[in-house]
């Protein structure tokens, strides 16, 4: 059973309507936020609870819970709020419709997220690549002044609430919640060890919380049509709509919001016109944006679409970029290309990371040419298990999870690789693994 | 990241100010920070040297004296914007060309074709390659990582520009017509609605209110 129109979220994905305050507003967006806010915070905090939303960004936290981590009262620091609209994670590409499309629904959503959390103030942090998005985005904004919808007394509702956009400048990293934070301060991108969390110092050193874009944008439509409503759609504790953005070798490569716990294959052949040349055809799939481990397709004939369902077969639903790759796809090169993506947004913070990042990359190159042993294959496992877990951020987990993937459901290619190495050059010369370059 | 070891050397002009219309864009930038947060505009403001660069010499970069004169506005030491120009990818601390091709070679391009584009950015831009500049200094080649348009793959942004769904052929027009002093539309090389699948959309047919 597909998702069907009418409970649909992003109205205007593709931009076939107008994405200004008058057309938004035909389409919902804007309906009773007053009377809404009118109901307290902690109604609004309830009703996401009851959602069962759990953040879109990538790690999937319950949102209602992290909101109500924001202190109940205040200090008097200010408190912020934080949208991550940095979206950098290789196969991902739903924020980006919301900024440009729907941008109204993120507006509202950022008003609603503000007064559950007691701020009166919110940055949406844009990558920088995204430079017409955020012109779009920055009139939707000025739009919502002028009406009165954002401003001294929002919507009517008695509470101040104001909304800037900041560039951000082309680093991975940043879509980190605290390198962001560092970068919106105006320093180098680099993550701060938590504890302290954002919520108890975040932002100038105040109660902050960080959310992903699309976590903030559906909350409107769930207040409006009920926290149970976003409930009844995929498996419990999985529920809601999400966007997936469907790429790779597909007939026809597109973003698409469907009901979570949808079957992949059912995704793909739904909305993408099918795997190239046929399912028979499909070699792998990245599930969740780069950082998820691949699954081999005997796992995608079956597998649903949602965060428990994946973690069974130790990948994850991260940000549900799904990258299709078919059997004439080289495989090794593939994950050896985001090793070399990692190497690159390494914020060079922690050793593990630095370093490890750069080896375990040349590690992959030499495995693309199959200029290696094969017990180097499990020195190249177990390096990553040695950076896993070792440094402030998750970006050095993100970077060796695909090739511990790889490794897992595809080793005995890898060893193929090294033979046909072997028998057309001869053994390489013994290479020593080294530190740095 | 940016090699600044490196600024040394490239010609740098030996002074920077903001012009009138740098000025007035760093006002409203500054009214986004609470007071003594100014420091938070340190981006904000190398993008504004950059943009003024390109309006004076028609090169997109940010010289040694353009980080000093955000540094003298923002009351930060010079060396803090040093680093933030150095750290983030999009700050050009050497001259460009007048249009910056830059390539995603990331997964998800190169699984369709961006190997094609990079070699079609080479031929038909008369560019050697990743980091250099033709010779007419039309253009400079960069590969960037994920630009987020991945179901649009493969992407080539050119300046602020994202041209989606390339190809050899459709990267050498799109160059063709930029050498010519055209301005194709950013977007979809083939006529794709956005990121709707080809052929049109399969979804969102009945939407209430429109």
């Amino acid at each position: 059973m597909a998702l069907s129109d009418k409970d649909r979220i992003f109205t205007n994905l593709y931009g076939l309507h107008d994405w200004r305050l008058p057309a938004a507003r035909r389409r919902g967006q804007w309906d009773g936020t007053g009377a809404l806010i009118a109901k307290g915070r902690d109604w609004i905090i309830e009703e996401v609870k009851n959602s069962g939303l759990r953040g879109r960004g990538g790690a999937g936290f319950p949102t209602g819970l992290k909101w109500s981590f924001m202190p109940k009262q205040s200090d008097g620091r200010p408190h912020y709020l934080v949208v991550n609209s940095d979206e950098s994670e290789p196969g991902t590409c739903k924020d980006r419709d919301i900024l440009r499309h729907d941008p109204h629904t993120l507006i509202e959503g950022c008003l609603f997220a503000g007064v559950a959390m007691g701020a009166h103030a919110g940055y949406i942090y844009v990558r920088g690549e995204y430079y017409n998005e955020h012109l779009v985005l920055q009139a939707a904004i000025d739009e919502a002044y002028d009406a009165g919808l954002l401003g001294p007394n929002a919507c009517g509702s008695g509470w101040d609430f104001d909304l800037y956009v900041h560039r951000g400048a082309g680093a991975y990293i940043c879509g980190e919640e605290t390198a962001l934070i560092e970068s919106l301060e105006g320093k180098k991108g680099m993550p701060r060890l938590k504890p302290p969390f954002p919520a108890a110092v975040g932002l100038y050193g105040c109660p902050s919380t960080v959310n992903n874009v699309e976590t903030i944008a559906v909350v409107p439509t769930i207040l409006r049509r009920g926290g149970a409503w976003f409930a009844g759609f995929g498996r419990p504790k999985n529920s809601g709509t999400k966007i997936f953005c469907i790429q790779g070798h597909v007939n026809k490569p597109c973003n698409v919001e469907e009901e979570m716990s949808i079957p992949l294959r059912e995704l793909i052949e739904r909305h993408a016109g099918g795997v190239r040349g046929g399912w028979d055809n499909l070699l792998a799939v990245i599930p969740g944006g780069s950082s998820t481990p691949l699954i081999p397709k005997p796992v995608c004939d079956d597998v649903l679409m949602d965060f428990d369902a994946l973690r069974e077969h130790k990948t994850g639903l991260g940000t549900a970029g799904v990258i299709v790759m078919d059997k004439s796809t080289d495989l090794i090169k593939a994950i050896a290309r985001l090793s070399a993506f990692y190497k690159h947004e390494s914020c060079g913070q922690c050793t593990p990371c630095r370093e490890g990042m750069g080896w375990v990359k040349r590690m992959m190159d030499r495995m693309v040419e199959g200029r290696a042993e094969v017990a180097e294959i499990d020195v190249l496992e177990q390096v990553t298990r040695q950076i896993e877990g070792h440094t402030i951020c998750a970006l050095a987990d993100g970077g060796v999870w695909p090739v511990q993937g790889l490794i897992r459901h595809f080793r005995p290619l890898m060893e193929e690789r090294i033979a046909a190495y072997k028998a057309a050059k001869g053994s390489p010369q013994p290479t020593l693994p080294m530190a740095a370059e | 990241m940016v090699d600044i070891s490196t600024a040394h050397e490239v010609a740098q002009p030996a002074s920077f100010e903001f012009d009138a219309e740098s000025n007035a864009a760093i006002e409203t930038i500054l009214k986004r920070y609470p007071p003594g947060r100014q420091a938070s505009a340190v981006i904000p403001l190398l993008y504004v040297v950059q943009r003024q660069m390109k309006r004076q010499t028609d090169s997109a970069w940010v010289p040694l004296k353009g980080m000093d004169a955000v540094a003298a506005r923002l009351g930060m030491a010079p060396i803090r914007v040093y680093e933030v120009a150095s750290f983030y990818f999009m700050f050009n601390t050497k001259p460009i060309g007048r249009f910056h091709l830059q390539v995603c070679g990331t997964t998800p391009c190169w699984l369709r074709g961006s190997d094609e584009v990079f070699h079609a950015c080479k031929d038909a831009a008369h560019v050697a390659g990743y980091g250099q500049t033709s010779e007419d200094g039309m253009f400079t080649l960069s590969e960037v990582e994920c630009l987020g348009g991945c179901v649009n793959a493969p992407i080539l942004q050119v300046d602020d520009d994202y041209y989606e769904d390339m190809d050899y052929e459709r990267t050498v027009q799109l160059i063709e017509a930029l050498r010519r002093g055209e301005r194709p539309a950013p977007g979809s090389t083939i006529g794709r609605q956005t990121s709707a699948p080809e052929g049109g959309p399969q979804t969102l047919l009945d939407v209430p209110g429109e």
